[in-house]
């Protein structure tokens, strides 16, 4: 095979997808979504999900980013990309304020539009000038869980924190801990994001403190495996568990009465909403007054039904 | 000999190179081919995107700087015939100590950018210690280290600071002699102009109005330049260079003749970590925050970028110029995929494809070039 034959056949590999791909619409308006997840992370499927079915309504085109390994710098990286390519509207999530400020600022002073969503603070969305906030304050989420566990009568807890490189994640502890009245110290571990790993590693814990009242995990990535270390050592049902987010092994969790609550933030809507109220401020001028609350709502075994139907699509 | 000063006839026994193909067939064809099919292809789909506005280019240029900057150190490691899988822990590693320095311990910023510099030198030092020490195969050592960095990295600063991640370094760094090195921009008066005068767009709100949406070069980019430049000078220049071949061609031969094997490999891991210890500086200062997250997966990256441009994994062949196009074109395609509007999870898919074909068409100019079957 000839060199030239390699490169044309390589071209045409290459080409392809590209092809493929690039079937979207050049007229109408474009908003971009860039979250902080990895690509392995199954709680952001929801906020695709909602993301898609905001674009198909709303008869706008939507894209999702984000950096495949969850990294942040990449991340801030993404944003400026998504800001060059002269897009209607940015959503973004705020994981960490250092490093997306300056991008965020930018693509605001470029005259884009931005809504922060999921992550980050009012009042930071508020000094890099975007439109608003929709999310749910992850302290103060993790402060009424914690004050709900106290009035159960919780006295100590393990939080299986599976994402410790954001900050979000080890607030949601401190959160629970402060509701609770106790010091955080160090019954927060880093579980890691491998299933097999964090059930180990719970297990292990709750080995060398059989004290433990309760489990607070922080979505279904740990919640899952911690479910499986709990039935295994025979600690389900009978220790106090708390998750953030949910999934639908969570729910089954719920209804086998596993798990005592989880606490929806409802993703659907952090992608949702700021599509409808981008779209609607873009073509008609109008804006909801203030920040959106998507969460903190508490799923417990009543009314699960609708929770049951689309755990981990729309829930 | 030298009283027969007539020009030797053309040797029969020689065989004959046509100039234009002398030319043509080095160790960077692949990396200048790929180069050349990437633009086209996202000149062709991407064009309109803002891909190639000032601040598109800006943005693939940053991505593929950060690549370039660890692919120099990888590409010369890995002609001297040995693999650092600790580059991304280090990058975080550095990063953090960085922060901590900086924030927890109150130094001024240079003295802790100096001081982790000769950190991050000394365990690229100590890696490649155990290897020449131990034989152990460096990808098992490196490992190790990608580990003990990465704990390190997340165990330290919730240690000290009950936080994964430490920002207010850009505050700190402000007045100091030696960040601007690293985090600052040239050639603003450049821009400011271009922007004045129309050929590049500017804010059109907010405290920037007026300033143009690119303000410099940053020094990131001006870096990993200079690390091509020298990389590529030492390698092809200089007698250090043809060590570095040699060592990772046939250790036991160079050896022989006299090569100081272990002093040049050891020196290749140094490099390494200091190339990503520049990477992590830079990273530092633009964010002004070093997290525990930093780095994940870039040493795999690195050689990704190294074998695009035509490096042999087994070592003794290879191209400082080849890797710096081939962290190019991985900094395009990565990028390039957005602005296309490309389903952003086919990334790898991509990533894979150019994998494969750089390696395969690699392969063939080698077999031209050193003649092997």
């Amino acid at each position: 095979m000839s060199l030239t034959k390699k490169l044309a056949l390589a071209v045409a590999v290459l080409a392809a997808p590209v092809l493929a791909a690039t079937t979207a619409s050049a007229e109408g308006e474009r908003y971009v979504l860039v979250s902080h997840a990895p690509d392995s992370d199954s709680w952001w499927n929801t906020i695709k999900n909602g993301l898609a079915l905001a674009g198909k309504q709303m008869d706008v085109e939507v894209e999702y980013r984000n950096p495949p390994t969850g990294d942040l710098a990449d991340m801030a990286r993404i944003i400026d990309q998504a800001a060059a390519s002269g897009p209607t509207g940015i959503i973004t999530t705020l994981a960490d304020f250092d490093v997306l400020s300056g991008p965020i600022k930018a693509a605001v002073d470029g005259g884009i539009d931005v809504i922060i969503i999921n992550s980050g603070t009012p009042e930071q969305a508020r000094e890099l000038g975007a439109l608003m906030y929709v999310g749910q304050p992850e302290y103060d989420a993790g402060y009424a869980a914690g004050l709900r566990a106290k009035g159960d009568g919780v006295g100590s807890f393990l939080c299986v924190n599976h994402y410790i490189s954001s900050p979000s994640s080890t607030e949601r502890c401190k959160g629970f801990a402060d509701g609770l009245g106790i010091e955080l110290g160090n019954q927060m571990i880093d579980a890691g994001q491998d299933p097999a790993e964090i059930k180990s590693r719970v297990m292990a814990y709750l080995n060398a403190n059989p004290d433990t009242d309760a489990v607070l995990t922080l979505g279904p990535t740990s919640a899952d495996p911690t479910l499986l270390a709990l039935e295994e050592n025979g600690m389900a049902g009978d220790i106090y568990f708390g998750t953030f987010d949910l999934g639908a092994n969570i729910v089954e969790g719920i209804k086998a009465g596993t798990i005592k609550w989880g606490i929806d933030q409802q993703p659907f809507l952090q992608a949702y909403l700021p599509i409808v109220v981008m779209t609607n401020y873009h073509r008609y001028g109008v804006l909801p007054g203030n920040n959106i609350n998507s969460g903190p709502g508490f799923v417990t075994a009543d009314g699960l039904e609708m929770v049951e139907k689309y755990a981990g699509e729309y829930r | 000999m030298s009283d027969t000063a007539e020009v030797p006839a053309a040797d029969e026994r020689i065989k004959q190179t046509p100039a234009w193909r002398k030319a043509l067939i080095r160790p960077e064809l692949g990396g200048i081919c790929g180069t050349v099919i990437v633009f086209v292809l996202f000149a062709i789909f991407a064009g309109d995107s803002g891909m190639f506005n000032s601040q598109g280019i800006l943005n693939w240029s940053v991505v593929s700087a950060q690549f370039m900057i660890i692919a120099v150190g990888a590409c010369l490691l890995m002609i001297a015939g040995e693999f650092d899988l600790s580059v991304g822990s280090m990058i975080g590693f550095a990063g953090m100590m960085i922060a901590i320095f900086t924030i927890t311990l109150d130094w001024p910023v240079w003295q802790a950018i100096v001081v982790t510099f000769a950190l991050c030198i000394a365990i690229g030092a100590l890696n490649g210690f155990i290897v020449v020490r131990t034989g152990l195969p460096s990808f098992i050592v490196t490992l190790a280290f990608l580990f003990i960095l990465r704990g390190f990295t997340i165990y330290l600063p919730q240690l000290i600071e009950r936080k994964t991640i430490i920002g207010g370094i850009d505050k700190a760094a402000v007045g100091d002699w030696l960040a601007p090195v690293f985090g600052g921009k040239i050639l603003s008066s450049l821009f400011t102009w271009l922007g004045d005068s129309g050929i590049i767009a500017v804010f059109e709100r907010g405290n920037r109005a007026g300033q143009p949406v690119v303000d410099g070069i940053p020094m990131l980019i001006i870096w990993a330049l200079a690390l091509v430049a020298f990389g590529h000078f030492v390698l092809t220049r200089t007698k250090f260079g043809n060590w570095i071949f040699a060592s990772g061609g046939d250790a036991q031969a160079a050896r022989y003749v006299g090569v100081p094997v272990n002093r040049v490999k050891i020196l290749m891991f140094m490099f390494t970590a200091f190339c990503a210890c520049v990477f992590a500086t830079c990273q530092v200062m633009e964010f002004g925050s070093a997290g525990a997250d930093r780095g994940l997966l870039k040493e795999f990256e690195a050689i990704i970028a190294v074998v695009i441009g035509g490096a042999l994994l087994t070592g003794g062949y290879g191209s400082v110029i080849g890797a710096a196009l081939g962290a190019l074109i991985f900094g395009v395609v990565q990028q390039g995929l957005f602005f296309a509007n490309v389903e952003s999870s086919l990334f790898r898919v991509f990533l894979g494809v150019i994998l494969l074909f750089a390696v395969v068409l690699n392969t063939y100019i080698r077999r031209m070039i050193t003649g092997e079957r």
